[in-house]
């Protein structure tokens, strides 16, 4: 059993928590994880991608090899479509369909989910309608979370109560609203299998 | 070499970065002190233990820059106490002559060299190599290929650096840097005592010391390469074929990631500890036809290889060509070199994807600078405008590309001062507050000296702000004192307060000092967003 995952979104929107909270909840789970992330220039508003790998048996690469992913999870629209290099044949998209714009040249939103859905098994998700639903636009990425993580082989409940540990110091509202997030995340990809390579 | 520390009853290994696992492997060696210069990707050793301080009881400061940091490591040294000091790869270009000087002394307490190299450079001007510099300094060298093995080789190099008197360097790349992993940590061992390293004879490198103590340095090479020789992190797999894969550090991990598609497994020695281990090379390559040399960084071993494997043996790598020159290892060129097809990559054609590079922050107060030269440049015409290192570097990107240079850390400003003395005038320096205080008071010195007609902009945003934030040596406040100190002229500098509305004004500013045909000095301030953002969110 294994599963290996390539997040990408743009610096500031949490894609680096996610990547880590999915490898805390795979460690809880007694998986071996590897995640990888880069820190420094990238951060500042630029294209951002996470690996993480989960596996029992010893993990070699530091990285998702490209062409491996079993799953590609968006944060954006166009940074999914940018990282398509990644996914394994018959590998899964899950993205958030809001676009950040941050670029001049950036290309019509319908366009580019077009693009998304040529390839099969590819879900889209309102994460950005959903976190403002759970009560926080902040939430996002913990929508895309909950969507990634419903996708993995990953016991049901671990991811929340990482969440809910780390949100030990955030006030009540926050708290609930991740939670709903969550499971919102986990809502939006209704009863699809989880991937596995 | 052996570490005899006890495992802990605690199974539970750790998730963290290869930047922690150093760091703990640092604190669990017993330290008493750390030094450090912030820089991607080895800044987050650092933030470890400066966290981790307090409850170790050890000393972890920042410094102004990677000399510094290395000079007070050594001191730790002398005092008989054990101590890491962590920078980038480029940062040792910096230490290099404390590093390089090191090796000769008489050395206490265990000295440890983290040094991050950034292979594909992702955050850097550069992919040079550490491996050389320890070459360089003859001293041994580590080069882990996982969190785990970051952990237990800082921990050994301790022991390393003490038994042969010389500072010993963990090499790390950064896939192990930023790579989150279980790691398995011991029981820590108690610190070193106070106990001031002798004799003086081994201390002073007066040119009758240091002769004396380069021929020691010489002399133990042997043993160095002895105890690289019989490392257990050194690994010979039979195998079969006549090609033989030889890995060191991560390289390893991209072999792994393929083996089980090759019809047999080659036979594979991977090297993880410096000198080269000749001797195992030897024995290993003796039956093969030919060598892959799996190496992130410069082809080191490659070059190193002829004259230790037999003549008819073939050495492929990076130099031969077998992989690319430059960038990471990564499955996809490992693959190639091992002769295996291909992936299918899936591919979208439909659309044209718009580049998406690092910008600086709404609310940035380098927006306003950029903006206001801009604005200089629209009615003066040509400048010349060297840049530094940090967040400000993005100044050379659209929408601003404001800037014609970026060296490494300090150049603005001598730069700006050769480019005014040999007439591209008006000359421009734009450096940031923590790289002025790192390397660029000395060039300041220097055109304060000659009064060079020449402007520089102190970008001062109250933190080291590309690498996460970290303090800067001195308050901000002490900056004009540090500049008028030095002895530039009061009436031709100024302190900026900006702001988005003050553009203009700060325009009108930037102009007039141009005008004046001798030296000038603006800092320009306003708190970095980011900061103070998590500053409120720590108030709040």
């Amino acid at each position: 059993m294994k599963a290996d995952v390539v997040l990408a979104g743009v610096g500031g929107q949490g894609v680096l928590t996610v990547a880590r909270l999915l490898a805390e909840a795979a460690t809880v789970d007694g998986f071996h994880v590897v995640q990888g992330e880069l820190h420094g220039m990238s951060q500042r508003g630029g294209a951002v991608q996470a690996h993480f790998r989960l596996s029992d048996q010893p993990i070699e690469s530091p990285q998702v090899p490209r062409g491996r992913a079993d799953l590609l999870v968006g944060f954006e629209p166009v940074e999914a479509l940018r990282n398509i290099a990644w996914l394994a044949p018959g590998g899964r998209i899950v993205t958030a369909i809001r676009p950040i714009a941050n670029v001049p040249d950036y290309p019509p939103i319908e366009k580019v989910l077009e693009a998304l859905r040529q390839f099969p098994e590819t879900i889209l998700i309102d994460a950005h309608a959903l976190a403002v639903a759970a009560g926080s636009v902040r939430a996002e990425n913990l929508v895309v979370a909950g969507a990634a993580f419903s996708l993995l082989p990953l016991t049901r409940g671990k991811l929340r109560g990482i969440v809910q540990k780390r949100a030990e110091r955030w006030t009540a509202a926050e708290r609930d609203a991740a939670i709903k997030a969550l499971a919102a995340g986990r809502a939006a990809i209704g009863g699809a299998p989880p991937v596995h390579g | 070499m052996t570490n005899t520390a006890p495992e802990t009853t605690t199974p539970a290994a750790e998730l963290m970065l290869g930047d922690d696992a150093v760091a703990y492997g640092a604190l669990h060696a017993g330290i008493s002190n750390a030094y450090a210069y912030p820089g991607t990707p080895s800044t987050e050793i650092f933030t470890r233990l400066v966290r981790e301080a307090q409850a170790h009881q050890v000393t972890a400061h920042w410094c102004a820059n990677e000399k510094s940091a290395y000079e007070g490591a050594i001191g730790a040294s002398l005092a008989g106490r054990r101590a890491i000091v962590t920078m980038k790869h480029v940062g040792l270009n910096v230490a290099a002559d404390p590093f390089v000087n090191s090796a000769l002394l008489g050395l206490g307490g265990g000295l440890v060299l983290a040094v991050a190299d950034d292979p594909g450079m992702h955050s850097s001007q550069n992919e040079q190599d550490s491996r050389c510099l320890a070459d360089f300094a003859r001293v041994p060298c580590f080069e882990p290929a996982t969190a785990q093995e970051a952990y237990d080789m800082t921990r050994e190099a301790f022991a390393l650096s003490e038994r042969f008197q010389v500072p010993v360097v963990v090499r790390l790349v950064t896939r192990l840097c930023h790579e989150r992993a279980r790691v398995q940590t011991r029981a820590a061992e108690p610190q070193k005592p106070l106990q001031k390293a002798g004799p003086r004879q081994d201390w002073v490198l007066l040119p009758a010391n240091a002769k004396r103590l380069w021929s020691q340095l010489l002399a133990e090479q042997p043993a160095m390469r002895q105890a690289s020789e019989s490392s257990p992190h050194n690994v010979l797999r039979e195998g079969a074929g006549r090609l033989g894969v030889l890995t060191t550090g991560v390289g390893r991990r991209y072999l792994g990631e393929v083996l089980p598609e090759m019809a047999q497994a080659p036979p594979h020695l991977h090297v993880a500890t410096y000198p080269l281990p000749a001797a195992r090379v030897r024995a290993f390559a003796g039956q093969l036809d030919s060598v892959l040399v799996l190496e992130d960084g410069y082809p080191y071993v490659e070059r190193l290889l002829p004259g230790i494997v037999p003549a008819r043996c073939k050495v492929l790598g990076r130099e031969s060509g077998a992989l690319p020159a430059s960038g990471e290892l990564t499955v996809v060129n490992v693959r190639a070199a091992l002769g295996l097809p291909a992936l299918r990559l899936h591919e979208q054609a439909a659309l044209e994807l718009p580049a998406r590079p690092p910008r600086l922050c709404d609310g940035c107060v380098h927006r306003d600078s950029y903006g206001a030269m801009l604005q200089v440049m629209q009615e003066i015409g040509v400048a010349t405008i060297t840049g530094d290192i940090g967040c400000y570097t993005l100044g050379a990107l659209p929408p601003y590309q404001a800037i014609d240079s970026c060296v490494c850390m300090g150049a603005s400003i001598g730069m700006a001062k050769g480019a005014s003395d040999a007439g591209l005038r008006p000359a421009i320096a734009v450096i940031g507050d923590s790289t002025f205080l790192h390397s660029g008071i000395q060039p300041l010195v220097d055109a304060i000296a000659h009064d060079t007609d020449m402007t520089v902009l102190i970008l001062d945003n109250e933190t080291t702000a590309m690498t996460g934030g970290q303090p800067t040596e001195l308050p901000d406040t002490r900056l004009l004192p540090v500049v008028l100190g030095l002895g530039a002229d009061p009436a031709h500098v100024h302190v900026f307060a900006a702001h988005p509305r003050k553009v203009p004004e700060l325009a009108a500013l930037i102009r007039k000092e141009i005008e004046h045909r001798g030296l000038s000095v603006i800092v320009v301030k306003r708190e970095c967003v980011q900061t103070a953002r998590q500053r409120k969110t720590h108030e709040g």
